[in-house]
This record gives structure tokens, sequence and C-alpha cells, in this order.
């Protein structure tokens, strides 16, 4: 029994290690709480989904946006990072109690909890990103990423020596939808005569398969995926760099070049830039001027708030540029108008 | 035409099976040396997470992914020595302990990712093992294709299935470990150490475990995602059991995952209309299908998950 007992010890310690230690990563940083809270001024904050700061991806962008905002005119900006879904109400809750001037809630995965929250606290403002909340109070940031899809589009349809070009989304909703659409679109557009294979990964953080997907989409014959998968599409890029010459990646959300370098060489082709950093500072600026409304702000190409990102210049060829500026014109006049559904593209 | 693409899907689909499989395959075989001494160990997942993350960490520092495949497996077996501590010295319950080492694995490796590249989510990427080209086999055009051109560590798993076969049923120490997982009184009676077989088992599997988890990050991938095991360990301990604590039989089940793994691709690639929720599902279903029984009744050894309380 004696030996029982210290092996429950060591266990008891083992499970003390873990909870610091998930304690340490999860409460980092609460200094930064007591320097908002005593100083006056502005105060915005944001709270980001599971993926955290570090996605590489809107969560990223997001906080390069309130950054924009504390360079420009000085407000106090927090970000609180939520471990897990339950965490989304509790986090967005304690923002409000503290009484921030405007509180963002990054990711369509929030709705439900932002929904429930600005019920909660009618005078608080707060924003949110790729979802609607038909509520007064909240300010509701939504991108057409099918005109950006339908950009790289253009350019996987006149660069691809095969003819023939890959999708691999994350999970199938109409979100990720969106972005199969207007790429599906911009490649016939471009090139009529072009095959495409599309496949969904069923998740954002799996870059095995995402790789693995990609491989079976260059095997039988494409030399360019595009992805809209989050970190699964990480493996599409790698998928690229492993196959090597003549095969290429798309990018998303940010301009990914740097995760296609290698040595000399970048399997980037382009990327379609989703600018989660303009919507956010700009809807900020209006909130903390005063300006505040509620409703819903769609951001496209005449807003700058999708396209194809400058190191495309490096990569893809004066043609396809040339093209994609062509649709650009078009597309921002309203001469053309893109789907949003892949059933829709013929 | 119609002939020669069909033959390049099927070549893609094995060469996909085995690098999906293989991850599978090293834990597996972890957890039949483990359980087969007696120990059962839940905690291979989080061995794989940890060797996955040290596996990237030693390829970053030197910029030698064999140092990381090293360091990796080096890492496995000394957290499989805590568990090895608690099961066989302190006699703990061997599942609380396992479970422990899963729960420390997902943070401890979450919060030294945040300390060494000051982000969440993931690494940097890092010098990967390269994959090989087999000199002749990669000129068949099939076979080639199907095996011809995987990573080293894809061979490593299969020749370590009947390194390890033969050692457990064809060699005395492996006979001893069987015999102090059926019964431990008994090989102590004849002068066998019951404590050194059990240390020595559960460590193999640390390595093998560990294994498992550096081929995700530096033989499939070249960087190192939070939780990017994602369950891999749990399904090993299933295709141990399905395979009836045998490493072949544990080598098949880890083979037919892999497969349901490559088919999900294939059929999207395809063109079939079938629901993709499905397909995604299709691997998991396949788990349990096994291990109710589709092979068949599969015992375990006798003593497995019993601590040993020394001869009475």
């Amino acid at each position: 029994m004696a030996k029982n007992k210290s092996a429950m010890i060591v266990v008891a310690v083992l499970l003390v290690v873990v909870v610091v230690g998930a304690g340490f990563f999860i409460f980092r940083g609460p200094k930064e709480t007591e320097e908002i809270l005593t100083s006056a001024g502005l105060k915005v904050a944001m709270v980001t989904d599971v993926g955290g700061l570090g996605d590489k991806s809107f969560n990223d962008a997001a906080y390069d946006g309130l950054k924009m905002v504390e360079a420009e005119i000085g407000a106090e900006i927090k970000v609180v990072e939520s471990s897990k879904m339950e965490d989304y109400v509790p986090n967005l809750k304690s923002l409000a109690d503290q009484k921030y001037d405007m509180i963002w809630a990054i990711g369509f995965l929030m709705t439900d909890a932002l929904a429930e929250v600005a019920e909660m606290y009618p005078e608080q403002k707060f924003g949110i990103i790729d979802a609607v909340v038909e509520q007064d109070n909240v300010h509701s940031v939504v991108f057409k990423e099918e005109e950006g899809s339908f950009l790289v589009g253009v350019v996987a349809g006149i660069d691809s020596k095969s003819q023939k070009v890959g999708f691999v989304g994350g999970m199938e909703f109409p979100l990720i939808q969106k972005f199969e659409a207007g790429y599906l679109a911009g490649v016939k557009a471009a090139n009529p005569n072009a095959k495409i294979y599309t496949a969904y990964a069923g998740a954002f953080d799996d870059p095995a398969k995402g790789k693995e997907l990609a491989a079976s989409q260059f095997n039988i014959g494409a030399d360019i995926v595009y992805h809209a998968a989050g970190a699964t599409g990480l493996g599409v890029i790698g998928a690229a760099k492993e196959k090597g010459a003549g095969y290429w990646a798309i990018g998303v959300d940010k301009c990914q070049h740097a995760e296609g370098q290698v040595g000399e060489e970048n399997y980037v082709l382009a990327c379609m830039m989703k600018r989660v950093d303009v919507g956010v500072h700009k809807a900020t600026i209006e909130a903390l001027n005063g300006d505040f409304t509620g409703g819903v702000t769609e951001l496209g190409l005449a807003e700058d708030g999708v396209g194809v990102c400058e190191a495309a210049e490096e990569t893809a060829s004066a043609e396809a540029l040339a093209k994609v500026e062509e649709f650009k014109t078009k597309i921002v006049a309203g001469e053309f108008v893109v789907p949003t559904n892949p059933k829709d593209v013929n | 035409m119609e002939l020669a693409f069909a033959i390049n899907i099927i070549a893609f689909v094995i060469a996909s099976t085995f690098r999906a499989a293989t991850p599978l395959i090293f834990a597996s075989l972890g957890g039949v040396f483990s359980e087969r001494s007696g120990v059962v160990n839940i905690g291979l997942e989080g061995i794989m997470l940890f060797g996955a993350f040290f596996g990237m960490l030693g390829s970053y520092f030197t910029h030698n992914p064999w140092f990381g495949v090293f360091l990796g497996v080096l890492v496995g077996g000394l957290i499989a020595l805590i568990h090895a501590f608690l099961s066989v010295d302190l006699k703990a319950n061997q599942v609380v302990s396992g479970v422990a080492i899963n729960l420390l694995a997902t943070s401890a490796t979450a919060f030294l990712l945040q300390k060494v590249f000051h982000t969440t989510g993931q690494s940097s990427s890092v010098p990967k093992v390269k994959d090989w080209q087999i000199p002749f086999l990669k000129e068949i055009p099939f076979l080639g294709e199907a095996i011809g051109k995987l990573n080293p560590l894809v061979y490593l798993a299969v020749g370590l299935v009947f390194l390890s076969s033969y050692f457990l049923f064809k060699t005395t120490y492996g006979l001893r470990l069987r015999a102090v997982g059926e019964n431990p009184e008994a090989a102590e009676t004849v002068g066998i150490s019951v404590r050194k077989i059990r240390y020595g088992s559960v460590v193999v599997s640390g390595f093998l475990g560990g294994l498992g988890g550096v081929y995700l990050s530096l033989g499939q991938m070249d960087l190192f995602r939070e939780y990017m095991s994602a369950g891999k360990g749990f399904i090993a301990l299933a295709a141990t059991i399905a395979g009836k604590w045998n490493p072949k039989g544990a080598f098949l089940a880890c083979i037919l995952f892999g497969f349901a793994e490559a088919m999900e691709g294939q059929f999207q690639l395809l063109g079939m209309n079938i629901p993709k929720h499905f397909l995604h599902m299709l691997p998991y279903v396949l788990t349990i299908l096994l291990i109710l029984g589709l092979v068949g009744r599969s015992v375990a050894p006798a003593a497995s998950g019993i601590p040993y309380e020394g001869r009475k």
C-alpha cells in the first residue's frame, strides 16, 4: 500500500506540473491587462478563435489591423487568445465587463458566442470578422473572397502548362465554398479547356492531409493547386516544394511566399490576399471617432479588401498579371459578377 | 491512356497508404512491445507528440534532420521511462499514468513552442528527412512509383515490423518478454527479472512512439504543429489490439487504416458522389469495425495492465 500511495503522489505531482504548464501557456502576460486598466484613453480588444496568434492567417491579420490603430491614434490594444471553443463567451464577457471601446470577435466560429454576449451588453460596441451578427451594437465585416479567388483562378488558368489545376479546401461549408466558386470561375474564364480537381480535407489544422490531397492532384497531372485551408494548406505548399520545378501552390489570406521559399526557388505562384487588417482598422477608427454603425460592411476588390499579393510579380507570368488587371477592372465596374456557390459555375 | 491512368492512380494509392500508415506502424509496434510485457501504454499519443516536437527542435538547431530523428527517439524513450517508473516501480494505475503523459505532452509542447519560436500554432519550417529514390527500383514503371520513392522512415517502419516479429517470437529475449506479460510470477520463478524486462519494453515502446512522432514532423512535414499527433497514438493502440498484439497483425491493421485515408482523397479526386463528411469518417469507422471483432476474438496478454506485486 505504501508503494501505491507514493505512486499517487508522483501522479499528483505530474498533474500539477501539467496544470501549471498549461496555466503558463494560457494566462501568460497578465501584466498587459493591468497596464491597460490603469491608463486612460481609448481601449480596443480582440478575441481570437482557436487558431490563435501565429496562425499566419486571419488572427494575425486582425492583430496587424489593431497595431495600425495603436500606431495611428495611440489607442491601447489587447489580444485575448481562446484555447478552446468554450472560451469564446467568457473571453468576450470579461472584456465587455472591462468596458473596452470596441471589442472584436475574430472568425465565423465565434458567431453564436458574439450573438449571445452582444445581447447581454447592449451598450457595448462589438465587431466580428467573416460572419454577420444582426444586432445594432455589432459591426459585421465580411469579405468577397470569391472575387480575390477569381483573380488567382485567372493566374492558375493561364500559367498552368498541363491545363490541369487543383483546389484544396479546409471544410466544406459556404464560406470556403466562396473561395472554391470564385477560383473555378476564374480558371474557366481564363482557360475554358482547363480541368479542375477539387478536394476537401475536413480540417483546418492537418497539414499532412493537405499535403496528401495536393500530391494526389499533382499525381494526375495538375501543376497548380490553390488552397483555402488554413494550416492544412501549409501541406499543400509543402507538396509543391517537394514535387519541385514546374509545380506551384497558391496561397491564401496573407502573402505566403515566405512559406514557399526553398533556397533560390519559390513554389508559391500567387496569393489571394484577404485584408482582414484593413477591415479591422477601418471599422475600429470609425467606432473610436464616434461613427460606429451596426450592420454589415462587405469588402471586395473595389474596397481593396481582397486581391492578389504583389509578390506574384516575381512568380506569375506577365500575361497572367495583365489578365488579372483586366478582370479586376471589369469586376470593380460591376460588369462581371463572380458566383459564390460552386454549383453556379458552369 | 485509360489503363495508364488507372495504373498511375493505383501506384499513388499504394505509396499514399504507406505514408499514412507509417506513424501508426511505429506507434503500434510500441504498443505491442509494451503490452506484451504486461504494461498498458496509453501514453503513446503523448510520446509521439514529444517525439514530433523534439525531432523538429533537433533539426532546427543542428540543420541535420537525422540528429532530429535521434533526439526525438531519445526523448520518446525518456518520457516512456517516466511511465515505466510509475507503472513498474510504483505500481501506479497504468491508464492514469498514460493519460497524465498525454496531458503533459499537449501543454508542454505548446508551451515550449511558444518559448522557442515565440509563436503559437506551428513552428517555422526546418530541414526534413528527404525522400529516397531507390536506384533501379525507381526506374521500374509501376513499382517505382508505388514503393521506390518513399521516405527512409517508411522503409524503416516496414523493416522494424519484421525485426520485432523475429525478436518476439524467435529469440530467447522475446520469449522472456512474452512470459512476463502472460504470467510474471512463473517467469520470476525461473529467474527472469520482471522489473528489467518491463522497464526495457516500455522504453523500447517509447523509442518507437518517438519515431512515429518524428515521422510526422520531419518525414511527412517539415514543421511541428500543436497537437499534430491528432489521435494517431490511440489509433495505433487500436491497431495493436486488432492485430492481436502481433507485429505483423498490427502492421496489417495500420495498412488498412492508411488505405482508408488514401482512398478518402482518391474518391474526392475521381469525382465520386459520396458525401465528403462520410469520407472523412471512413478511417475511423474502419477502426471501430476492426476492434469490434471483424478480425475475430483477440485475447490480451494475461498480465497486461496489472502491476506485478512480487511473489506472494
